[in-house]
This record gives structure tokens, sequence and C-alpha cells, in this order.
């Protein structure tokens, strides 16, 4: 993505000789950051200033960037660069290793922070510490890296570093000293932060004599070559041709290619202890480099890198073509898009209303909106996307369903699978912990939007005089939905929050159907906690009575649990329904309308005696328009 | 012209008027030597002039400009002509004289398009000629002029007997000229004067509609037509209520008023036999019934609309057929080509069993088997309808009936036949083969070359 590119001399030779770098002049890290608080600034400010990339242009990142990328701040790919600094007369090999920004990828930023020894945690001169700021600097802290806060737009009227430094304090416990305060804009400081880099971080720990070890912490699909998996080495060293082995899958490659991200592809011979680069051996699909994989030497198995989890869907949603005729074009868009995310689970999916489609894991509602909007710019014609799912858990009781299933505790993605409460001893449902940050003007109101969402507040502090940090437990599909958009809204955009997994709890879920005249609508069953049925079937039943045409028969909407209704809405039958006149010129206009319904009728799905329109099944199933 | 072709035209035409006699008769059946529908026509003609504007119409009309009564005179004999000689129709069993407003045309136009009606096929005396009069009291001094020209019966566009709906509506007259003008109607063709009603106006309630309805009960003669408001787009009603500064009543409301209307009318002696209307003592619109039955009928004048076999130019199919829109150039048209043709659109065989099931299902004796049979000789009511699962299930809740005498809605289901037609339509769609050949893109070819006449 970038045009000029000024080589270091000595990256100029074709063949680097990166053994010239001892660890102890390698430092690895990242940069940190709430959104829009200046992190691609300051990581291309580094790299104009090592070299890497030319001054004269204005480095803007934003080329490429999804709307969702812009209004939420966060970059979905990493960029790693690797700057050489000289410092008081010695080259310095620093490793930028760029992180996704948001925490549904907070376990690829664990992956990629623990491939570090220190951060840059930026926190905005004006805005302070916001949720992802916590976020990111838990992750840090309990990876035990060397944090050094950074406080960023320092040339802005409203900044307030002092303020911004007493909240650092307060909520992070590091002294105020430490802060560096830059303007990234405009390169005031920056220099500092490079100093720093070299002074404060330590270098990895690591051994060239050790056997191979390199930890995946990205990878991107490339046509031409396969997998590109970018790999920090924590021991020992690779070449070209060496036979290596993926310890999650045990399969094996030969390494093609190898070389530093500069933060273009740079080919070397090697690689040693503590550099970052990137790999290519013969890999085809992007699953076999899952981050937090670990590498080794077919002939020197070593024992893996801790904490290798594959990506595990936490949201669902459906995905239908507008046209089943579209059903092809919007497949290949999909698998196009999962070449390069191995986290989005596909599975074929088919809806009686909406036809053929799939049903999508992400690991968070970001992720989700990301993808959607690449599917979007990728394939521009119109998709239905289902309002987003989580995935319960049920441990069984039954005997025979335990054989069946060859598990006690089963995942229940599709309400139709939901096992009946007489066969289970509990359901169970997926916990978030929550953090907020707002001016404490708005605590009142969050505060019973999270009660509203059965959040349990589990502390409340002021991190300065008017800022306020509440974390709350809440189930993740309270806030799958609207959450996030009713905070935004209801603090004038002010509160910030995030949220990171927090394990599954006992719930009382029960599965909700949605009946027209009687008959049961598969489509539009749910499952939702009983403290929750009443409203979201009311809800539903409203949804289904303002998209339902009046039709000659009265209409029962009703939601049930079991064979209790609980909720009602009635759609009343057409009186009258009967052009008044219709003589000899009438007819051609009058049957151009009476087909056109005709058509449409073709088109409903007839549920019992009540023909049902398409949209008003995309009207209840859909994710709610931003 | 040869021997033979003349004993055979003197044969048609006797036996066009065979069946002429028949058809006022009241006896047309099944089993004529010849199928009589291509003999026989309705004819509409159509004038497109008012005086002003209704707030609620959106009908092609035209404000006259100047007095060219004498040139559109000549150019509807005209386009008589040209019409009658292209369908090779020998008897028109109905003439319906309709607007725009007709009865602002001079009666002696009247009798020269009747004249030449005449002229051209047979028009027995008995025959239902009807003009549209609006109550003006201009329009009911010529009453009696019109039945000298021919007209033997009129449609009163009545309305409303409340004055200010009156004025809302924009209508030219008052209660007083209607009521008047019924009674002049009457003296001038007892038992055959029909009332035009409207409901669902602004402001209406349903015991304000009910009261009104029995006033005119009082006065009307033997037929009734009522219709429901609707806000047509582009007309100012439309734009009034769009702004707030009227209402019309809510769907419930309007639904109540066509059924006390139905019921009120029912307990007067007068018998639904289509949606929108009511006769007694047998004073069924013939004209309009051709319409339902799906008859041919030729259509005269701007705008006008006809449904025909252009026998006279070797056609076998019926053509829908419209005439140019605006007066002006539908005259020039007229003058210069013959005809005032702007568009004729082939139907296939499906297209006008679809018209035939739209038009009959309107009448509350619906589609006769023998009715059905003179357009689908291959597949009958049953074959057609009797297996689709939702006709069960609208006979099985009352709203259809089929059973020997046809197909037909019951009470309750006519006020519903919107909502049955479409179900209807798509079974006669998957019954019927669409016609393979895409007839409209062929007629295009042949509209631009050919010159009618």
């Amino acid at each position: 993505t970038r045009l000029f590119v000024i080589l270091f001399p000595f990256a100029l030779k074709d063949a680097v000789d990166l053994s010239k770098f001892p660890v102890e002049r390698i430092r690895n890290f990242s940069i940190i950051a709430h959104i829009d608080h200046g992190k691609s600034t300051l990581a291309d400010r580094l790299l104009e200033m090592t070299g890497a990339i030319a001054k004269t242009e204005k480095n803007k990142q934003v080329l490429d960037k999804l709307q969702v990328e812009r209004e939420r701040g966060i970059t979905v790919k990493a960029q790693t660069a690797s700057l050489f600094y000289s410092h008081q007369g010695q080259q310095y090999l620093l490793n930028l290793i760029d992180t996704p920004g948001h925490v549904d990828f907070s376990y690829e930023v664990s992956r990629s922070i623990s491939a570090c020894q220190g951060v840059l945690l930026i926190v905005d001169a004006n805005q302070g510490i916001q949720a992802q700021t916590v976020a990111n600097f838990y992750l840090a802290f309990e990876a035990q890296l060397t944090i050094i806060p950074v406080i960023n737009k320092i040339d802005l009227k409203n900044a307030d570093p002092d303020r911004v430094e007493a909240q650092i304090e307060k909520v992070f416990d590091i002294p105020r000293e430490e802060c560096i305060r830059i303007s990234a804009k405009l390169g005031t400081n920056v220099e500092r932060v490079l100093q720093e880099v070299v002074n404060r971080i330590p270098p990895p720990e690591v051994s060239t004599d050790d056997p191979f070890k390199a930890l995946v912490f990205d990878s991107t699909f490339d046509h031409y070559r396969g997998v590109v998996a970018n790999i920090a080495l924590f021991g020992g060293q690779v070449k070209k041709g060496d036979r290596i082995v993926s310890a999650h899958l045990g399969k094996a490659y030969e390494v093609n290619e190898l070389g530093l991200l500069r933060p273009d592809e740079r080919p070397t011979d090697r690689l040693y202890a503590g550099q970052v680069g990137y790999m290519v051996a013969g890999m085809k699909d992007v699953k076999e480099a899952q981050i937090g994989d670990t590498l080794y030497l077919q002939q020197q198995p070593v024992e893996a890198l801790p904490g290798f989890k594959p990506a595990k869907p936490m949201v669902f949603a459906g995905m239908y073509p507008m046209d089943q005729s579209e059903y092809t074009g919007l497949r290949s868009a999909i698998e196009r898009l999962t070449l390069n995310d191995s986290s989005v689970t596909v599975q074929r999916d088919s809806s009686l209303a909406l036809g053929a489609g799939w049903r999508l894991g992400f690991l968070g509602l970001l992720h989700m909106e990301v993808f959607n909007q690449r599917l979007e710019q990728e394939y521009n014609a119109s998709v239905i996307v289902t309002a987003p799912t989580v995935p319960y858990k049920a441990v069984l009781s039954s005997a025979k369903l335990i054989k069946e299933h060859g598990s006690e505790e089963i995942t229940i993605v599709n309400p139709a699978q939901f096992p009946d409460r007489s066969l289970v001893s509990e359901y169970l449902e997926p916990m978030v912990v929550g953090t907020i940050l707002s001016p404490d003007t708005y605590t009142g109101k969050i505060m019973s939007l999270c009660m509203n969402r059965r959040g349990v507040q589990k502390n409340m502090v002021y991190i300065d005089d008017h800022r306020v940090m509440m974390k709350y437990l809440f189930p993740l599909n309270e806030i799958v939905v609207d959450f996030y958009d009713l905070l935004k809204s209801m603090s004038s955009g002010y509160a910030s929050f995030d949220y990171e997994n927090a394990g599954y709890q006992a719930a009382d879920l029960i599965k909700m159907d949605i009946l027209l005249n009687g008959r049961s609508v598969e489509e539009l069953t749910t499952i939702v906690h009983r403290e929750r049925a009443y409203s979201a079937g009311k809800a539903m039943c409203e949804k289904l009575k303002d998209s339902i045409p009046r039709q000659m028969f009265e209409i029962a909407v009703q939601a049930a649990i079991g064979s209790k209704i609980i909720a009602r809405e009635t759609i009343k039958a057409y009186r009258k329904n009967v052009l008044a006149k219709c003589y000899g010129g009438d007819i051609t206009r009058k049957m151009k309308l009476l087909k056109k319904q005709a058509e449409g009728k073709k088109k409903m799905r007839r549920i019992g005696n009540v023909d049902v329109p398409k949209d008003a099944f995309i009207n209840v199933l859909k994710r709610k328009d931003k | 012209m040869s021997k033979s072709v003349r004993i055979k035209t003197a044969w048609t035409k006797m036996n066009s008027l065979l069946q002429c006699t028949k058809w006022q008769a009241g006896q047309l059946h099944q089993g004529c030597l010849i199928a009589p529908h291509f003999f026989l026509s309705s004819f509409l003609l159509q004038w497109p002039y008012c005086l002003r504007r209704c707030s609620y119409c959106n009908f092609n009309k035209y404000i006259p400009r100047s007095d060219n009564n004498h040139i559109m005179t000549e150019c509807l004999q005209q386009e008589t002509e040209t019409l009658l000689q292209l369908s090779q129709v020998s008897c028109i069993t109905s003439v319906f004289f309709g607007g725009g407003t007709p009865s602002l045309a001079h009666p002696s136009t009247i009798a020269a398009v009747l004249e030449t009606v005449s002229r051209r096929a047979h028009l027995s005396d008995k025959a239902e000629v009807t003009l549209e009069v609006n109550p003006t009291p201009a329009g009911m001094s010529k009453l009696e002029d019109y039945c000298r020209a021919g007209v033997n019966r009129f449609s009163i566009g009545v309305q409303s007997l409340q004055d200010e709906d009156l004025k809302i509506l924009e209508r030219d007259h008052n209660t007083q000229n209607a009521l008047q003008t019924v009674v002049e109607a009457r003296r001038q063709c007892p038992g055959r004067v029909s009332v035009d009603v409207m409901f669902g106006r602004p402001k209406q309630s349903v015991e304000s509609w009910e009261r009104e309805l029995s006033e005119l009960l009082k006065v009307c003669d033997d037929h009734v037509s009522l219709y429901q408001l609707t806000l047509e787009r582009g007309t100012q009603l439309f734009k009034q209520v769009q702004r707030g500064e009227l209402s019309v009543p809510a769907d419930d409301v309007t639904a109540a008023m066509y059924q006390s209307a139905r019921r009120i009318l029912h307990e007067h002696g007068f018998l639904q036999y289509e949606v929108s209307n009511f006769a007694r003592h047998n004073a069924v619109s013939h004209h309009n019934m051709s319409y339902w039955k799906g008859r041919q009928y030729i259509g005269v004048g701007p705008g006008a609309h006809g449904r025909f076999v252009p026998r006279g130019e070797g056609g076998v199919m019926r053509e829908a057929r419209t005439q140019t829109l605006e007066p002006d150039v539908w005259i020039h048209e007229v003058q210069q080509r013959g005809h005032g043709t702007r568009r004729r659109i082939q139907l296939g065989p499906l297209e006008l069993l679809e018209e035939v099931l739209l038009m009959g299902m309107r009448m509350t004796e619906g589609i006769t088997h023998q009715h059905w049979q003179l357009f689908s000789s291959q597949m009958g009511l049953d074959e057609v309808f009797g297996t689709s699962m939702e006709v069960q299930e609208l006979l099985k809740s009352g709203h259809l009936i089929l059973d020997d005498r046809g197909l037909r809605c019951s009470w309750d289901g006519l006020a519903l036949l919107d909502s049955i037609l479409p179900a209807l339509l798509l079974e006669l769609g998957n019954r019927i083969p669409e016609n393979p050949q895409s007839h409209r893109v062929a007629n295009a070819q042949k509209e631009k070359t050919s010159t009618l006449v």
C-alpha cells in the first residue's frame, strides 16, 4: 500500500545478514490504543523516522478502510514492520508488531502481544482513558509486558495531558512521570518514544542456540504463494528449505520463502531467534497457519508455546441472498473473504422463508460488522443478514442423548436443536465482562440500561472528577443486538464500551415459538431467557403485525412457550376489499394490479391459511439497520 | 361479389339478426350456428369534456376550449363507422354514452351517432341506450331532447345529497338540482333511471350515510350504483387528504357503509347483481352486464377502450383497443387517418380468460358453466379451479361457491373479491398455458405498418 519505500542501506543487499543483530539489540513491541487515539499515525511516524518509508509522503493509513473500521478505529489486518534504529552508536532492530485493534480479536491481540516484551499504550490527551484503553492495558498487563504510556495529540486545543496522566496513575497505577507526551501528527517528541523503546523494553529472552521455535501471530492469503504467515522466533534459526511442522495440525511443510517486513516483504536467507518476519511454506489454507500456533523443525520437535486455542465463534448470524439467483455469487464472495480470515466459521443453512444461505460464526460483534461491510463492498448485491445469536449450551441429563452426542455438554447454535427441559440438567449461556467509561452525567441512564440487559455491576470507579468506569457482567446475548448503539445515543456518543468473554453461566433458557393462527413458524423460533420472553415475544408479534398484510381472515400472531401463549397481536381481517368501479375501460389497469398481487402471492410463504410475504420474515429476522 | 359469397353474406347477416332478436328477447343460448359473440357487441361512446374538474376525479377528461361540437360529432360518426366496419359486428345490443360529461353533448350529436350506428349495424329500438347525466339545470333541460334523439335510459350522477359534500367534491350541482333531475328523468324514461351515489366521503359517518341512502330511496327509480370514493393520486382531494386538510373514513368504516347499504337496498327490494350495482323490477343495466359477461364492446371517442375481434381485417383474436387520449389529437387522427385507435393488444386465450374471470366474478351470479364454456371449451370451471387447495379453503370458509350453476362469490365473499381474485388468477395461469408467441411484440410491429381500414 505504500508507494515510496526508501531502503535502509544494508537492506538493499538481497540477503540481509540478520545474524548481525544479537538478541540484546532487538526490541519487540506493539502499539495499543482506543479508537482514534492515534495508533496508526504514530506507527507511520516511527516508520518514517527509521527510514522504512519516505517522510515526504503524507502517510495516512486510511487506504481501503471500511466505514466500520473508521468509525470504530480498528485495523483488522495487522501490519508489522521491522525498523532499524541507531541509538548511542548502536544499530537496533525494532520489531513493531501491530495488533488488531479490538477485543473481538482479543485472542489475536493477546497472541500478538505474546510476541512482544513491551507495548506503547496510547491515550488521547483530550478524550483520556476509554473502554478499549482499559481492555488493552489488561491484556498487556497480564502478559507482564513493559507498558510505556504515551499521551498523544497534545497539540489539540482541548488537550489536557495533566488530567490524562492523573487518570493513568489512578486506573493503571503507572507513575505519571513515566508518560511520554507527544503529537504523532506533528512528530513532536516521537524520537523520545523510540529512545524509550530501546531503554525501557527488555530484549527477548531467547537464544539462537536453542532449537527453532516460532509463534504464528498473523497470516494472510496470497493467490500465488498460498498462506503468508507472520512469525516471531522464540528460539533457534530457520532458513529456506528447512522442513517445518505446525504444532496444532502436525503437518509438515518446506520453507519456500523467508523475510523481513519493512513493512513490505524483504526476502532474507535466514531468520534468527528474537526476530520477526514472514514465511511462505506451501500452506494452502489460512486454517493451516492459525494465529497462536507454534512452528518447529521436523528434526527437532519442541513443546508448543502455551495458550493456543483455535478461534471460537461467539456470535452467529444467518446470511441469505436477497434473491436465490444470487446464491452462487454470494457464495464465492464469502469464500473469498474467509480465505483471509480463519476465525469466521461457515455452515450451510437453509430457511423456509429466506431460502438457501449460511450461518456464519464470528469472534464478536465487531468482527461480524467488519465482515458484513467487507461483503457488501466485495459483493454489490443486497444480502439479508439475520439478527445475531449466541451459542448456548446444554448439560444433558439423558444418558441416551449423552451417548448420541458423545458428550454431556452440547453447544446449541440453531434453536431447532434446543433439547427439551426434561432432557437437560441445566442450560448455559455465554457471559462477558463489559467495561463502560463515561462522563458521570450519564451514569444513571447507563445503569438502568445495563440492568435492563440483565447486567450485574461488578465495580464502579471514578477515574477522575467527572469520568466513571463501570464493569458489568452481562449475558452476551443481551449486548449483541443494539446495546452499543443505545449506549452511544444515550450518552451523546461519550460513553465507550468494550467487553471480554467471561465463560458460561447457568441460565433459565426457554424456547419460544411464534404462531400464526395456531401454526408454528419454524424459522421464527428463538431461544430466550425466561425473564426476557415476554418482551421478546411481544416485540416479534408487533413486528409481524406490521409486516403481514391484512387478509380475508383474522390472523392471530402469538408468541408461545410450550402451550402457553405469552403475547398476542391480531391482524384484523379485511372487511371489504373490492374495487368499487369496474367497467369496460377499467379492466387493463385493474388486471395489472391483480396480476401483480398474484405474482407477489406466489412468492409468499403460506402458513396454514396465512400468506406471509418474505419481507415480513426479513423485518423480523434481520439485524436492525444502523 | 361472387354468388356464393353473396349468399354466405346474406346468410350470415340473417343468422346474426336472428341472434340479435334472440338476444333482445333474453333467450340467447349456447348452440348457435355461429358463435354469437362475433356478431354482437355493445357500443360505448366516450364524451371527453367536462365543465370543471371534480376534486376526486382522475379520469381522462378535458375542459373544452372552444365550441367544436360540430367537428367532434363528425369525428365520432367517422370513428363509429370505422370500428363497426372493422369489427364486422352486425348487431349492437346496447349503447352507452359515458364521459366526461356526455350531457354536455348536444342532443343532435347523440342522434347523429345513433343514426350512424343504425346505418352500419342493426340497432333494435328496444336496445338499451343509456346516457350519463350531470344533474345540473342545463343537463335536466335537455333530457327530453335526448329521449327524442333515441336515449331510453339515464344514469344520473347524484353522488351525494349533502350540499356541503358536493362542494368538497367540486361537483357543479346541488342537492335540489339532483332531486329535480331524477324526477324529470323518471318522467322521461319511467323505470329506466339509475342514480350514482358515493360513500366514504370526507367526514361521512355510517349513520349519515344510512340517512342519506334512505332519502335517496324515496326519490330514486329502479337502479342504484354505489361507489366508494377512492383517493386517486394527482387529484385535488388526494392532496387535501395528504396535507391533512380533509380526512376520509377509515377502512373499517367504509366497509360498514358498504354492508349497511347492501342491507338497506335489499330491504327496499333492490337485488344486488354486481359489486356496485343494484336493481329492482329487473331493471339491470344490460350494457354493463355485457362487460361483466365478457362480451365484445366497441369504444369510440378519446380514451375509449374496446374489446373485439377485428374481423374486417381477417382477425380471429380479440383485441384490447384504446383510442387516443387527448381530444384534439384524437380529432386530428380521425380526420387524417380515418381512425383514432392508439393501441391494440391481442388477447391470447389465457388473457381473455383472465378478463372473463375478473369481470364475471363481480356479478352475484358469478360465472356460470355455460358462460365459461363460451370462452374455455377445453376446460371447465371445475377442472380449472376445483383442485386448488386455496380455492378449496375459500369454498370451505364460505367465501366462494362452486356448484352446478358455476363459480361465484358468497354475500361475504363479494366484498372481499380483490383478495380472492389473485388466488383464482394464479390457478388459472397454472392451468392454461401462456400464449407461446409474444403477441404484443408481433403486434407492435403490425401497429407501425398497418393502417386500419
